[in-house]
């Protein structure tokens, strides 16, 4: 599979060219994205398509936990679910990656040491963004040491808005350098961003900066992960790839909660970027509560009962 | 009207002796007790207050909850949350849920029927009537949700190279008296109107035949309508009015039922403007006044704006 | 990887077929006076569905004397309030029994079960929903104060939306007072036989709406038939042309919807993947039978191989097959004639020198399919540029200027539909403004609603269906 996630130094940019390339950018009229996305949600994906569906999608969960009240002893369940997702079942495949606060980093690289599942830590002051550069640079820089594989960045919504598109460039250009070989997931929180046009310019942004993934939201605001959002997103990357020949990989997080969501999104990356995103490397969904949905699924499938979920470890 | 609980039904006689057992029915009826309806769900009111009602001979029929000022800015405060929703609905589905009511009014026909005997002394075949009348008068304003803004709006042939266009729009939170001596057929003719349109209304119900309103309200509440939509409250005029009439949130009153008060009201609504429709002949009339099948238009068109919008048109 | 979707077919257990299936007239089914018969085929695989009758002339004189008594005597007279109950009636046993006649009209028709059951019926439902509400608001429609129904309206439907055109046709002139003879056209009788028991299950009174199946000739019988007040038609030009002869020097009203060669134009500042979707569902929507399919595309020059380049990965994608599959996209061709015809124009395409091509696409053995097709290189004398081909082929021309644009997109007998994209709104409404045709959809394309008028200029037909404007064809 032609990837690569070796993405180029970014180049250096001008605010006025940078400026005239985003609002260059043909513009996404609202009503059609909503209207490509419904028509999308309605593929009736059963039986052998379905199992398939379910386990490409386990292999695709970030395992998420983002709270003040997170432990080690919370973290070090987490990485064992994420090893191990159905403990009856061994034949679940294992998930992409746990995705943890940057302090909680070494306890995650110390449990899942021997799994080859990644650690990816937010950084650059998650969820709002709102500290000075040196501060997001250290937070990365801390994380990236620690073991972090991936490291998943917040832009600066605000200097977005405010048209500063050169400030967030620069951002992530420095985050990306800081992380060194680990991936580099840049999140376009949708949410405040508002319009498809906005995450159009901003994925464009974030891909020309050096992102090796971009993913939608932090999981704090509502609306998160929608799947016109995700389409949109999904077109930016083929784009990039069509014109740059690089693979960006797109992460959805945020509300998806249910198999049938996942599943919706699997069809989207299948129809809209095409098959080649069909992997983990290109692929992921951040979440917590969708893994349990998933192998709930994924026993209804195999035995033909509904299960309940008592019948699934918590983390 | 006295403010207080219970019947005062005339002891049995006095005399009777101690050896007699007193009468009891083979079945005791449940009773229901009459609530408000706020917000979708049928609270007593915040006061704790009811009060006797009657029938037209003066037989004790139940006890209605007697609305406080509180309840009366709650059920603005609902109102006006449910507004964005309800005329962001398509026209076509606020036809389909006032149909709704219609279907269900008519299985709940014989009670509506059985109430206006008991309470206003109707004959059955006049009863059966007014509830046929109020059934059929849900079916002609559920036609009219997605017919107004073409009968009222429309292209305007401006002098120049401007596309230019009118559009009625629901003017808000509307406030209706509704008619005193008309409870179900003039209650439904002055309501329906103002939610057809996409407006939201807090209805104050005919004091002294309040019931017929509490019954209707169940039936909105099990049409699929969404709860604030219609709030009702069941008490005074001249203790829930002045509150209503200059609440700022409020943008119009139907003063229908306003009785006296009515000149006072509009002179309160004029401090911010609220639009006013003033009680018409026939307001202190009975149900028989309301029987005309097409009221036509001139109970929506107070209760919207017009809006225009112009385009230039050029390559 | 390949996620390649299991088949996830639609069941058909919903559907109760009879053998055979009688004329409806008068509230009742019964066999065609002369015994003859047509059989309805599923066009996905050529078997067998349905034997339906084949209404002659003393069939149409039936029908027509009955719609005749019904209006006269009881639809006439019947007040607003109570004909608009009937309709909503109707709407609302459409909407209970919507699966059942969603599988039925993709069996009968060969259209995706997507399609009927999310365009289709939640159109027919609103059709009736919409005409119901007007039936006692008549003094309101800007028709004069006590707009009259003209009496018995004949009526003929094409197989490309079979129910769909029925409510289009049915509703407005119940609402207004009219009682119907129509006739559903001879692929596609079954959904209408199935109204006409939902007509029944209604308590509709008898003789207000009456079905006749057949074909050409009964067609011709019954708008030719002198106890007809109102004619109305949807179907090719050729006939149009026929019956509008027919009428002259009678006292008929007569509506027609007619065909189109739609142009689609893509302006260079477009929302490009959304105008890539309209181009997709303006031409392969309903395997292009569709009288306002945007059949032709006119793309801007500076942006021409960006925007084919996108929609030919975009076509790629689309999935032809078993119409109940609930993943298809394409379904059948409707009949054996219409894919002669489809196959004969492309041909022509090929022969005078256009561009021809189609993703790669498995094709089922048995059944009428014909691979979504684009043709690029195509000029304004070519025939797949004039002529209506009603099939999932797509003729790209490409222009300089708006002016150039709309040239082009009227340069044809045709004004049925049009699309513009632009995110520009003083170009959208300047090019709609010049474009001769009936519709114009900016920034989407193929939507219905009943509340919007619908019917065209020029050789497209004349009278609107849908909305305000749609009683005027049954008002006097």
């Amino acid at each position: 599979m032609p990837v690569s996630h070796t993405a180029s130094a970014p180049e250096a940019m001008t605010d006025r060219a940078l400026r005239a390339f985003l609002h260059g950018l043909p513009g996404v009229d609202e009503v059609g994205a909503r209207a490509r996305a419904q028509d999308l949600s309605t593929r009736s994906i059963k039986t052998t398509a379905k199992a398939q569906a379910i386990d490409l999608a386990i292999s695709m969960v970030d395992l998420t936990t983002l709270e003040g009240a997170d432990t080690p002893g919370k973290v070090r369940s987490l990485c064992a679910k994420a090893a191990l997702p159905d403990p009856a079942d061994r034949t679940v495949p294992h998930v992409g990656a746990v995705c943890v606060y940057p302090d909680m980093v070494s306890t995650a690289v110390e449990a899942l040491r021997g799994t080859g599942i990644g650690v990816a830590s937010v950084a650059t002051a998650f969820p709002a963004g709102r500290a000075p550069l040196e501060v997001k640079l250290a937070d990365t820089a801390r994380a990236v040491a620690d073991g972090a594989t991936e490291i998943d960045m917040v832009i600066d919504r605000g200097a977005f808005l405010s048209g500063d598109y050169l400030k967030v460039y620069e951002e992530i250009g420095a985050v990306k350098e800081t992380c060194g070989g680990a991936h580099l997931k840049v999140i376009l929180e949708t949410g405040e961003l508002v319009t498809y046009d906005n995450v159009r310019r901003a994925s464009h942004l974030a891909m020309r900066a050096g992102a090796d993934f971009i993913k939608t939201s932090t999981g704090k605001v509502s609306p998160a992960a929608t799947l016109p959002v995700v389409l949109v997103m999904l077109e930016a990357v083929r784009d990039h790839r069509a014109e740059t020949g690089r693979y960006v990989g797109v992460k959805p997080a945020g509300g998806i909660r249910t198999t049938k969501d996942a599943i919706r999104n699997l069809v989207l990356v299948n129809e809209t970027a095409g098959p080649a995103w069909l992997t983990p490397d290109l692929f992921r969904i951040g979440a917590s509560s969708l893994l349990n949905d998933l192998l709930m699924q994924r026993t209804r499938l195999t035995t033909g009962t509904y299960p309940g979920p008592d019948y699934y470890t918590l983390d | 009207m006295a403010e207080r609980r219970g019947g005062k039904k005339a002891g049995k006689g006095g005399a009777a002796g101690a050896a007699q057992a007193p009468a009891v029915p083979a079945r005791l009826a449940v009773r229901k007790i009459y609530k408000l309806y706020l917000g979708g769900a049928f609270p007593r009111s915040e006061s704790g207050r009811s009060y006797p009602v009657t029938s037209n001979d003066g037989t004790h029929l139940a006890n209605a909850a007697l609305a406080s000022r509180k309840d009366a800015r709650e059920a603005v405060a609902a109102a006006r949350k449910a507004f964005g929703g309800w005329s962001g609905r398509t026209a076509y589905n606020r036809g389909q849920i006032l149909y709704r009511v219609a279907e269900v009014l008519e299985g709940r026909r014989d009670q509506f029927a059985a109430r206006a005997v008991a309470a206003q002394g109707l004959s059955r075949a006049r009863a059966e009537e007014v509830v046929s009348a109020a059934i059929d008068r849900w079916v002609y304003y559920a036609g009219w949700t997605d017919k107004v803004a073409q009968v009222v709006g429309g292209a305007n042939p401006v002098s120049g190279p401007y596309y230019n266009h009118s559009a009625p729009e629901p003017t808000g939170v509307v406030v209706v008296f509704a008619p005193q001596n008309a409870p179900l057929l003039g209650l439904t003719s002055v309501l329906a109107p103002v939610i057809a349109t996409g407006n939201t209304a807090v209805v104050v119900a005919s004091e002294t035949a309040p019931l017929a309103a509490v019954d209707l309200a169940e039936v909105l509440a099990t049409s699929d309508l969404p709860g604030g939509v219609v709030g009702l409250l069941t008490g005074r005029v001249p203790e829930l009015g002045p509150h209503l009439a200059s609440h700022a949130d409020v943008n119009a009153l139907d003063l229908t039922g306003a009785g006296r008060d009515a000149v006072a009201f509009e002179e309160a609504a004029a401090q911010t403007l609220t639009r006013v429709v003033r009680p018409g002949p026939g307001a202190d009339a009975g149900e028989e006044a309301w029987l005309d099948p097409d009221p036509g238009t001139s109970r929506m068109t107070p209760f919207l704006e017009t809006k225009t919008v112009w385009h230039p048109v050029g390559v | 990887m390949i996620f390649e979707y299991a088949p996830a077919p639609e069941s058909r257990s919903v559907v109760t077929l009879r053998e055979s299936y009688g004329l409806f007239i008068d509230g009742e089914f019964a066999p065609a006076a002369s015994g003859e018969n047509l059989t309805s085929l599923n066009p996905a695989d050529e078997t067998k569905l349905a034997q339906v009758a084949v209404a002659g002339p003393e069939d149409v004189e039936r029908a027509v004397a009955a719609a005749r008594r019904a209006q006269e005597t009881v639809w006439g007279r019947m007040s607003g309030a109570e004909r608009g109950k009937y309709l909503f009636r109707i709407a609302r046993i459409v909407q209970e029994r919507s699966r059942e006649l969603a599988v039925l009209e993709s069996l009968d028709n060969g259209k995706p079960i997507k399609e009927t059951r999310d365009v289709d019926l939640p159109l027919v439902a609103a059709h009736f929903f919409y005409y119901a509400g007007w039936a006692d608001k008549l003094a309101h429609a800007g028709l004069g104060p006590d707009p009259k129904p003209l009496g018995v309206a004949a009526q003929v439907i094409p197989w490309n939306f079979p129910l769909l055109m029925l409510a289009w046709k049915i509703a407005p002139a119940l609402a207004t007072g009219n009682t119907v003879v129509l006739k559903p056209a001879e692929t596609t009788p079954l959904t209408a036989l199935v109204f006409a028991e939902i007509c029944q299950e209604a308590d509709l009174p008898p003789g207000v709406v009456n079905i006749l199946t057949g074909a050409g000739d009964t067609g011709r019988a019954l708008v030719e038939h002198p106890g007809v007040d109102k004619v109305a038609f949807t179907g090719s030009t050729e006939v149009g042309r026929q019956i509008a002869r027919s009428v002259a020097g009678t006292d008929k009203r007569l509506t027609l919807e007619l065909g189109g060669k739609g142009a689609n134009i893509v302006y260079e500042d477009a929302a490009i993947d959304q105008a890539v979707e309209g181009i997709v569902s303006g031409i392969f929507f309903n395997q292009g039978h569709v009288c306002c399919a945007g059949s032709r595309l006119l793309v801007q020059e500076s942006v021409a191989d960006e925007v084919l380049t996108r929609l030919k990965e975009r076509v790629a994608r689309l999935r032809l097959g078993d119409p109940l599959d609930k993943n298809t996209d394409i379904g059948a061709i409707n009949s054996a004639a219409q894919l002669e015809r489809i196959r004969e124009l492309t041909e022509a395409g090929e022969a005078e020198g256009a561009q021809r091509w189609s993703p790669a696409c498995d094709i089922p053995e048995s059944g009428y399919w014909f691979a979504p097709t684009i043709f690029t290189g195509v000029s304004q004398a070519h025939r797949v540029a004039r002529e209506e081909i009603f099939g999932p082929v797509l003729s790209v021309l490409t222009f300089r200027t708006p002016d150039e644009a709309v040239v082009k997109a009227n340069n044809t007998p045709y004004g049925l539909s049009a699309g513009v994209w632009t995110e520009k709104g003083s170009r959208m409404l300047w090019t709609a403004e010049r474009l001769r045709a009936g519709v114009v959809w900016s920034n989407t394309f193929n939507k219905f609603d009943p509340t919007s008028p619908f019917g065209g200029y020029k050789e497209s037909g004349y009278g609107r269906e849908g909305g305000r404007h749609g009683l005027e064809a049954y008002v006097g």
